[in-house]
């Protein structure tokens, strides 16, 4: 005799996304937004810049999600959030939750400008980036957020990327906001949870979502969740929060963190580093780590 | 009630009896007294606004798309490279169909870096699908504001309001400034048929296929052409309940003149002055001022220039390569409506440099000796 299982959802069972959207197989960045939207529910207004999601939610006049969006310019989005949410209160709607969604070309690069003008305002908006660390929707360019050693087509491999990643959570910090965050669409719980407390702050809120992108990565979509579990557990992308760019909390524990050649050979962006550079990258993510852990007294 | 103020504060005014809902800008000079009178107001709540302070112009208007489309009345002010930073949102505006309304002191452009009167900073931004307005008093400018409102929510369609740098910002007059009541009989709320709202989802401003952004843009323009009509019927309006006229040009004595000089901002009062002073040395002149330039007012235009002796058009801006601008705009409303009238086309003033009624008597003086311009361009005043 076959028992009954009974499974416990961990994550809310409400879809505010449909299946109709044109993301690419394995895309990190439909399942940031999956999750995303079961934290923040209906009453969500989204602004849109240029980026991935400009495209993944449909042509005019379609929509996969029940929300609402604002579509805006490249570099606009915590401006145009902000907006929003003034025009949305002067009209007598204090409740709808304003939310820029912005991949990591209109946050670390175009966009920070205005990123960093509405969290000094701290404007009553969350601003959302899902990082898939290039500009992936104009056909893989470097962005400030690609990692050293990443091959793009801007990037060659005879010239790959020299610099490392932007430290956009540092940046942003810096303006002591009330809340921001990392997460991971392979902790959905933990990244849902975050959505959820993000929600019920006044203020600017950031959340820094990593998004693997099976087409810009020259990775095998069904690696999307393993990529992006092992970030974490390479400490290359680590889960954590902060309240006022202080009271650094590690949300996702490592205590044997993963080498990140794990991470790195599963990747045809990097597939022409040598040993000696995937142990730079080992380098600096140990001293990175070794700061985190430090500033979260873990 | 009647009171001395600045142009700029003209424009603070309108803002408040708009009742404007969402105000951002960004510093510039000569705007900064637009927004400062603007705050004050904010902070002491005899408007009920929210200002956005924000980082750069451009932000701006970012900002008041956002307002915009959650069906927020929405203002802003800026002047010359605070313009032309904001480009690419003025597109957005007009072709996101959201009726935002600006006051833009006109201003050079650097390097050298000037701050005074030219409207090459406006004119540029002439094909973004704004309405534009050329003031020429103060009190012009807080009706203006008023009106613009009005026309823009009703096409879906933002205005600019245009004042020279100095000329008109800073330079004080009396001003008669509506009663709240009366605006508001005048000017209803802002409640436009599209919105964002989380209660009725929808995606505003997708990617949008050859199969229907022609369509959009066909509806957008003829929006824009119904527009005069509109002005001019709001004008009327306006004209019942404040006494004061708002009309697409201003026709200053242009009835069986044998030159009509065409004009805009504070030249055009300038260049009234020299047409009382030229009609006393026996020259019948007229001058045709330009309230509105966008959308181009053609038919008034045409009936007032086609009756004159010939035209001078005098740009306080100029098409690199090309005309002043306006002297391109009425020489192709006029063409094939108006068999062989010379129209002459004078630059002058660029950078602030003073158009004065002596000016106009130059351009007079010239115009009146020859059938033909004597350059593509006709520079009045300049060094060479």
């Amino acid at each position: 005799m076959k028992k009954d299982k009974t499974m416990k959802l961990s994550l809310p069972i409400e879809e505010y996304m449909g299946p109709g959207h044109l993301a690419c197989q394995g895309c990190g960045a439909a399942l940031a937004m999956r999750f995303a939207l079961k934290a923040l529910g209906p009453k969500t207004a989204f602004c849109f810049p240029a980026c991935c999601w400009s495209v993944i939610d449909g042509p005019f006049p379609h929509s996969s999600l029940d929300v609402s969006i604002f579509h805006c310019a490249f570099e606009t989005a915590a401006a145009t959030a902000s907006g929003l949410k003034a025009g949305l209160e002067m009209v007598g709607d204090k409740e709808t939750t304003v939310v820029a969604w912005a991949g990591d070309g209109g946050t670390f690069d175009i966009g920070i400008q205005a990123l960093s003008g509405a969290a000094e305002r701290n404007e009553d908006i969350i601003y959302i980036c899902y990082d898939n660390e290039a500009y992936m929707n104009t056909g893989i360019q470097r962005s400030s957020a690609t990692p050293y050693g990443a091959w793009t087509t801007t990037t060659p491999v005879k010239h790959f990327k020299s610099r490392p990643k932007k430290d956009i959570d540092a940046i942003m910090a810096a303006h002591r906001i009330p809340y921001q965050a990392t997460a991971s669409i392979s902790y959905a719980e933990d990244l849902v949870k975050k959505v959820k407390k993000a929600k019920g702050i006044r203020g600017t809120r950031f959340l820094h979502i990593y998004a693997p992108c099976p087409a810009g990565w020259k990775s095998r979509p069904e690696d999307t969740i393993k990529l992006s579990r092992l970030a974490v557990q390479t400490g290359i992308f680590p889960i954590f929060e902060m309240e006022n760019g202080e009271n650094c909390v590690l949300n996702i524990k490592v205590k044997e963190r993963k080498p990140v050649k794990d991470y790195i050979r599963l990747q045809g962006r990097f597939r022409h580093l040598t040993e000696d550079e995937v142990q730079r990258i080992q380098d600096d993510v140990d001293a990175r780590w070794a700061r985190l852990t430090k500033m979260c007294g873990a | 009630m009647k009171k001395v103020i600045m142009g700029n504060h003209a424009l603070s005014w309108g803002a408040q009896l708009g009742r404007a809902q969402v105000i951002a800008a960004y510093p510039i000079t000569p705007q900064t007294q637009v927004v400062e009178l603007l705050s004050e107001m904010c902070a002491s709540h005899s408007l009920d606004a929210k200002f956005i302070k924000v980082e750069s112009e451009h932000s701006a208007m970012a900002a008041l798309l956002g307002a915009s489309i959650a069906g927020a009345r929405t203002f802003t002010a800026t002047s010359s490279h605070g313009l032309a930073l904001m480009h690419e949102l003025l597109h957005w505006a007009a072709i996101g169909r959201l009726p935002v309304v600006m006051g833009n002191i006109n201003r050079a452009l650097a390097p050298g870096w000037s701050i005074w009167a030219d409207q090459n900073d406006s004119l540029s931004q002439r094909d973004t699908g704004w309405m534009q307005y050329y003031c020429a008093s103060n009190q012009e400018v807080l009706d203006t504001t008023i009106q613009a409102f009005k026309v823009s929510e009703a096409l879906a369609i933002p205005s600019m309001i245009m004042l020279d740098a100095f000329a008109l910002s800073h330079t004080y007059e009396v001003v008669d400034i509506p009663d709240q009541d009366k605006v508001d009989a005048y000017l209803p709320p802002f409640r436009p048929k599209l919105r964002l709202s989380s209660d009725d989802p929808h995606a505003f401003g997708g990617l949008t296929s050859p199969e229907h952004y022609f369509e959009l843009r066909y509806k957008q323009q003829k929006d824009m052409e119904r527009a005069p009509a509109l002005i001019e019927e709001t004008g009327k309006e306006y004209e019942k309940m404040f006494g004061r006229r708002l009309d697409l040009v201003e026709d200053y004595m242009c009835s069986g003149a044998e030159i009509v000089f065409i004009t805009s901002g504070t030249a055009g009062y300038t260049a009234r002055v020299a047409v009382d002073a030229l009609r006393q040395e026996g020259i019948k002149a007229g001058n045709l001022r330009m309230r509105v330039f966008r959308p181009f007012p053609f038919a008034i235009v045409r009936e007032i220039a086609g009756r004159a002796g010939r035209v001078a058009v005098v740009d306080r801006n100029l098409s690199w390569g090309c005309h002043g601008i306006f002297y391109q705009e009425v020489k192709s409303a006029l063409y094939g409506h108006t068999n062989g009238l010379p129209v002459f086309g004078y630059v002058a003033g660029l950078g602030g440099r003073d158009i004065t009624p002596q000016t106009f008597k130059d351009i007079a003086r010239d115009a009146l000796k020859r059938k033909l311009p004597a350059e593509e361009i006709v520079w009045i005043g300049v060094k060479r």
